[in-house]
């Protein structure tokens, strides 16, 4: 049995249909958990699930520690073999405690999934996106997580039907709590979503020039604005959730604009499966040229407004 | 307060070079470091011993060679390090269960600290895997941590969301690495490293038998195909011929 669990339903779409690929291949039924929430449950269900779990707890805000306990409940009530979490950070921290707690084998990050002779076999990006390793468990349970938009979700289908369970589940006592839950300082940006991105990096000297950048994302009509490390972590010009790279964000947008972005292997790995990518760098030598299908050599300050108005004038 | 750092030895992937015929990585001849993460790690385990005493154990699982950089770690300011022998075929199972009987063996500990990920493999599943096969609560993405006698707080980034989370110990916590920049040893304790002891443990004896539940069956190259057009010239041509370009590729529209 496949089981599916994720603390974004939209996630939880995409492997459930992954999650029914699988279980064909392996001759067993798709799962899901899903925490208090019966409402979900019946979307599961429409979108391949032909059970849902509804746990119910009075634990009220994820923690990692009574979370496993509830998956390490409905895992062994179920029997499931196979069990795929939506990679959130939530997710991430979530399926290696129960990889602990159960001693199962378990991938992180898959960005591919597959049944060969029997046996599931992952692939996830290692050394900053130099590398692809390709994984085989040879024991079960096997836990997966899976990032978001890796599979397309099966369409919402109401006539498909299915059981949900309801059922108590019981947690153990943790010294833990939480004491406060704050919004991060945020621009309402979802660069993972974006269609076209541009940014920045540490060739801008100075905070205001930002504009630059923006600018041109809004001629594009994309509007979003991504940047490198520096500018997120070391010097926070922007908030975070702009931040694109190994440790950020990963995008895959159709048009992806980089300037002054020097093409570190960890800024490369957030962006490497962007559409069309386009570098603006004064050194002629820097990495991201490589990893760019159009590149302008010169001064950010000269071309980006120059950039603007052309494409202003193109787009009419 | 009994203090332990997980650190692991990996390979510089910034000195790192792609064979341009397979377009695989060239591991060999790779200078190795303490994964970056986890230093930032060590650092907070030195802050927390410099407010409340105490001896911070740092434990690897890694290469015999890993002993060099080890001594690293011990000139920023752990008191004593051990290094568990890596078996030939290991996985998350086998390394997190290594960690974990290590740690049993060292003595009572208050804290564990890990970082959120290592840089080669960026799987941040130690850590959590560690504390739920020791059954302590976990902390993780801590981007900022305050220790008390008695008890821990933390704010951890969850992205969207700051969440403050506080435990009593024993816990497991792992940092981020805007936590804190780690120090550089000076040349005198770099010297003085030398004098603190390293205990070599092999695999079996500190757990037995373990076998991985997951194999690595091929490390595949990642073939990157870009057109790497560029324009160096006068900028007003490149500009000219990039927004060409682009309207060719029909992304301005």
């Amino acid at each position: 049995m496949v089981l599916v669990y994720s603390d974004d339903k939209k996630i939880a779409f995409e492997l459930l249909s992954k999650a029914t690929e699988i279980a064909k291949g392996l001759g067993k039924k798709v799962n899901a958990v899903v925490i208090n929430d019966e409402a979900v449950a019946k979307e599961y269900v429409a979108h391949g699930a032909s059970n849902v779990i509804v746990a119910q707890t009075d634990v009220k805000e994820f923690k990692a520690e009574e979370y496993t306990d509830i998956l390490e409940k409905a895992i062994k009530e179920t029997g499931a073999e196979s069990i795929l979490i939506g990679s959130t950070k939530k997710g991430k921290e979530l399926a290696s405690r129960l990889a602990g707690k159960l001693n199962a084998g378990c991938i992180i990050d898959a960005n591919n999934i597959y049944v060969k002779d029997k046996k599931l076999v992952t692939e996830r990006m290692v050394y900053s996106g130099n590398a692809i390793s390709v994984q085989q468990f040879n024991s079960k349970p096997n836990i997966v997580t899976i990032p978001s938009k890796v599979f397309d979700p099966l369409p919402k289908d109401a006539k498909k039907t299915g059981t949900i369970t309801k059922k108590k589940f019981d947690v153990g006592k943790y010294a833990s709590k939480i004491l406060k839950v704050q919004e991060m300082k945020s621009g309402g940006v979802n660069v993972e979503d974006a269609e076209i991105i541009v940014s920045c990096g540490r060739g801008f000297k100075n905070k205001d020039d930002i504009k630059l950048v923006q600018n041109l994302a809004d001629v594009l009509k994309g509007k979003t604005v991504g940047c490198s490390r520096p500018i997120a972590a070391d010097l926070k010009w922007l908030p975070e959730d702009h931040w694109i790279g190994l440790s950020g964000h990963k995008v895959k947008p159709k048009l992806y604009i980089a300037a002054g972005i020097s093409g570190q292997i960890q800024h490369i790995a957030g962006m490497r499966d962007s559409g069309l990518v386009v570098a603006i760098n004064k050194d002629p030598d820097a990495l991201i040229f490589k990893s760019a299908d159009y590149g302008i050599v010169g001064d950010l300050y000269q071309v980006l407004p120059k950039l603007t108005a052309a494409v202003k004038e193109k787009m009419g | 307060m009994n203090i332990i750092v997980c650190a692991k030895q990996v390979v510089d992937v910034s000195e790192m070079k792609i064979d341009s015929s397979t377009k695989k990585p060239i591991l060999q001849g790779v200078p190795q470091k303490i994964s970056d993460i986890d230093k930032n790690a060590m650092e907070e385990a030195i802050k927390i011993k410099d407010k409340h005493g105490g001896k911070i154990t740092t434990v690897t699982v890694g290469t015999p060679d890993a002993k060099e950089r080890i001594k690293e770690l011990l000139a920023m300011g752990a008191d004593e390090g051990v290094l568990v022998t890596l078996p030939e075929k290991y996985d998350y199972h086998v390394v997190s269960t290594l960690l974990a009987e290590a740690i049993k063996k060292i003595d009572a500990y208050d804290v564990i600290l890990c970082g959120e990920a290592s840089i080669d493999m960026f799987s941040g599943q130690v850590g959590p895997r560690l504390a739920g096969l020791l059954n302590i609560p976990q902390i993780t993405y801590a981007q900022k941590l305050d220790a008390a006698k008695d008890k821990v707080v933390c704010d951890r980034n969850m992205g969207d969301k700051s969440v403050t989370t506080e435990s009593s110990y024993p816990v497991l916590i792992t940092v981020t690495k805007e936590i804190n920049v780690p120090r550089l040893p000076s040349l005198m304790q770099i010297l003085g490293a030398a004098n603190k002891p390293i205990k070599e443990w092999t695999a079996d004896s500190v757990k037995s038998g373990l076998k991985p539940m997951v194999d690595t069956v091929d490390l595949k190259g990642v073939s990157m195909e870009r057109k790497n057009v560029v324009y160096k010239n006068d900028i007003d041509e490149s500009v000219k011929h990039l927004v060409d370009s682009l309207a060719k590729e029909g992304v301005l529209r």
